[in-house]
């Protein structure tokens, strides 16, 4: 077992046994389910949109050389400096190079998930900038010192009183139990700053191909002023972002709402399409758009979980995933958490260190089911089972399957074994979960079922031969 | 260190990796059915045929802008004449204790923020930052309203900027009725129709007042962005 699987053994244990922290997810996730499916409802069809908005994406990945030319074509033609990174690695360099040269002391940054794939922040603080998240739930992790929680709602393992006890003792603020108020002191700090910011640093939803815009959806207005106020806009984008036409928006936007985050529409859905334009009155004088691949080209390579490209990180798998909702996000130690995390981080950071993601799924298939893009994310859980298996078989499951298969094939043998059962259950029972039961990674938390005294094989025949019994007796 | 671009290396990659076509998976389930022939994917007057329905009747969508209106918490004011709307501005200027607005020059716009007799900042010709951080209220204009969506259009040209739509507290939007669409693909139609190739930087749906859900994903108004959003439309 990998180090990367021990931790999340060990966190996964101990947060399923955590009955508030459960509570406090399954409260959250309540709300969020009700207003989703009353919104959802006022769909003419959502499983129709569904399709679409698969197809839409399919023809994007499925010709991303193409339409992610015409997007660097069309939105450099406004003056956006595009630079396209093949590592991570690339594009921290890059965009540390920008706020050396342009002499950024601090930055003010909306949530960008791509920018914690690739450590953004760390790179930009070394090199002696100070960067402020303000998304509300991220600013919350960023004073805990945390990685966001949820790839949609950062902050939302927290409640209100430990919020309140944060924000007294990193900003001096006077302990309240109203969310109001809270979000009424984040607003007032961050006012500060973006006024005073040398950099505004974003993510992007969407990147429109035909006319070279990004889109960006948020509730809070963050990105809007992270994006207006400062002279230099950088957004950081991963090159499946991609949608070929503009009016595909008309249907991404709003399922991205519903599925996401049980709205129908976001509070802001902005368009960017270049830094200020002559006649404007504001916006960036530099606007850099930073394309990333940082292995996304590995898993375009692979045509079975291509799809898993298709992803508009709208967190819908996470809500409805009971591992999820049991393990919560922490315990996953990936950026992208729940079922996606699970499928896409194998590729990106590894197959046999992220494994074990991939089993730790009960395969019920609700993530597939919730989807708006509809990924297939379920059997691409199974498939990752099957790439790590083939590419390092395990030799204790070699040997567990072809012994299986022997006895199978023998049936005297599995006439013997099934005599033999009853006669070593109980012995089982005497080691059963500690350091001496080989089944204990099994059996410390669950019983074997008690074999029964009669085969089904030997019922039969009984039961056929005391019929024949009373026939002959008649 | 400078960091030198990707682009052939990454366009390299991503050209080897779609050699391998992946299959239509939501084409058909049936493993033996042929691939579904590839029409190109569905074009945007599909898209009414799912989303929310829109009435077709211009009274209809009043209707719908304004039942969506109340669910954001937008205060809609629906009004028969430009003198109506001058009395309304002033209603809010004085029950919100505006003591200086921001606005921009806009045809439809500026002739009713001046009525105000407010110290009045005009985003036009480029402004200060703290300036703008002052301003009680921003009074713009739009592209277009959204009644699937109780959404607002704005760009940089029809809203004085990037900022003034987001930064002052009170956001005030005037529209005509005329500029009432049904859905977002129309509004985006409509944007194509008045800006393509000479896009804006920027445009944006505004759809009710800045709001988060991050504390125990309970609903506050007024994050980031204006605490309140008021839209008057005149005829």
């Amino acid at each position: 077992m990998t180090a990367y699987a021990r931790e999340f053994k060990r966190m996964a244990a101990r947060y399923t046994s955590d009955l508030r922290h459960r509570g406090l997810i399954q409260r959250a996730l309540k709300g969020y389910e009700t207003k989703r499916d009353e919104y959802k409802g006022r769909y003419q069809n959502w499983s129709e949109a569904r399709q679409a908005a698969s197809e839409i994406k399919w023809e994007a990945i499925n010709h991303l050389d193409r339409h992610l030319a015409e997007f660097i074509t069309k939105i450099e033609a406004r003056g956006t400096r595009v630079f396209v990174a093949g590592t991570g690695a690339q594009a921290r360099d890059y965009i540390v190079g920008v706020a050396k040269q342009n002499r950024v002391r601090s930055i003010i940054k909306s949530k960008s998930m791509t920018a914690e794939e690739i450590g953004l922040n760390e790179a930009l603080e070394h090199a002696g900038c100070t960067v402020f998240e303000s998304d509300l739930g991220e600013f919350i992790v960023q004073l805990r010192r945390e990685k966001p929680y949820h790839l949609v709602f950062p902050a939302m393992h927290l409640t209100r009183d430990e919020i309140s006890r944060l924000f007294h003792d990193e900003l001096g603020s006077e302990p309240t139990d109203s969310p109001e108020e809270l979000t009424m002191i984040a607003r007032r700090v961050m006012r500060k700053n973006y006024c005073a910011a040398d950099m505004g640093i974003s993510g992007a939803n969407f990147a429109v191909a035909e006319t070279g815009m990004i889109s960006i959806t948020e509730n809070e207005g963050n990105a809007r002023l992270s994006t207006s106020l400062p002279k230099i806009h950088i957004a950081l984008v991963g090159i499946e972002k991609i949608v070929p036409r503009l009016e595909d928006l008309a249907l991404f936007l709003p399922m991205l709402a519903t599925a996401g985050a049980g709205q129908p529409l976001t509070c802001y859905n902005t368009l960017y399409g270049g830094p200020r334009q002559p006649g404007e009155c504001d916006g960036p004088e530099q606007f850099h758009v930073v394309l990333l691949d940082n292995r996304r080209t590995e898993l375009l390579a692979d045509p079975e979980q291509r799809d898993a490209l298709h992803c508009i990180r709208c967190g819908a798998c996470l809500n409805v995933c009971p591992i999820f909702r049991n393990v919560g996000g922490h315990a996953y130690g990936t950026t992208y958490q729940g079922p996606i995390g699970s499928v896409i981080t194998p590729h990106l950071r590894g197959l046999q260190d992220w494994k074990h993601l991939s089993a730790s799924s009960s395969l019920c298939g609700a993530c597939t089911e919730a989807c708006p893009v509809g990924i297939d994310l379920h059997h691409h859980l199974l498939q990752n089972r099957r790439n790590a298996a083939r590419e390092r078989p395990s030799l204790s499951e070699k040997i567990l399957y072809a012994g299986f298969v022997f006895i199978m094939r023998h049936p005297v043998l599995y006439r013997l074994s099934t005599r033999l059962a009853p006669v070593f259950f109980p012995l089982h029972r005497l080691v059963k979960g500690t350091f001496f039961d080989p089944l204990r990674a099994w059996t410390q938390t669950r019983d074997l079922p008690v074999p029964a005294r009669q085969s089904f094989h030997a019922y039969w025949n009984d039961k056929m031969s005391n019929r024949k019994a009373r026939h002959g007796g008649n | 260190m400078a960091a030198t671009d990707q682009r052939n290396e990454v366009f390299a990659r991503i050209r080897e990796a779609l050699r391998v076509p992946a299959p239509h998976r939501h084409a058909a389930p049936a493993h033996d059915a042929a691939p579904a022939p590839n029409d190109g994917p569905p074009a945007s007057d599909a898209f009414r045929a799912w989303l929310p329905a829109v009435g077709p009747s211009l009274n209809d969508q009043l209707v719908m802008f304004a039942f969506n209106c109340n669910q954001l918490r937008t205060e809609l004011r629906t009004l028969a004449s430009l003198d109506e709307a001058a009395a309304q501005l002033a209603l809010l200027a004085r029950e919100n204790n505006w003591r200086q607005i921001a606005s921009h020059r806009h045809p439809l716009v500026l002739p009713l923020a001046e009525k105000l007799a407010l110290p009045t900042l005009l985003t036009d010709d480029g402004y200060a930052i703290p300036d703008l951080e002052r301003c009680h209220a921003a009074i713009t204009g739009c592209d277009a309203l959204v009644a699937q969506t109780g959404s607002i259009l704005v760009s940089s040209g029809s809203a004085g900027g990037r900022a003034l739509s987001v930064l002052p507290p009170h956001h005030v939007v005037i529209a005509q009725r005329s500029q009432l669409v049904p859905d977002l693909a129309a509004a985006l139609a409509l944007a194509r129709e008045r800006y393509a190739p000479n896009w804006p930087s920027f445009l944006s749906f505004i759809t009710g007042p800045s709001r988060t859900g991050d504390i125990e994903r309970i609903l506050v108004l007024g994050a980031h962005g204006p605490k309140q959003l008021t839209v008057l439309i005149v005829p």
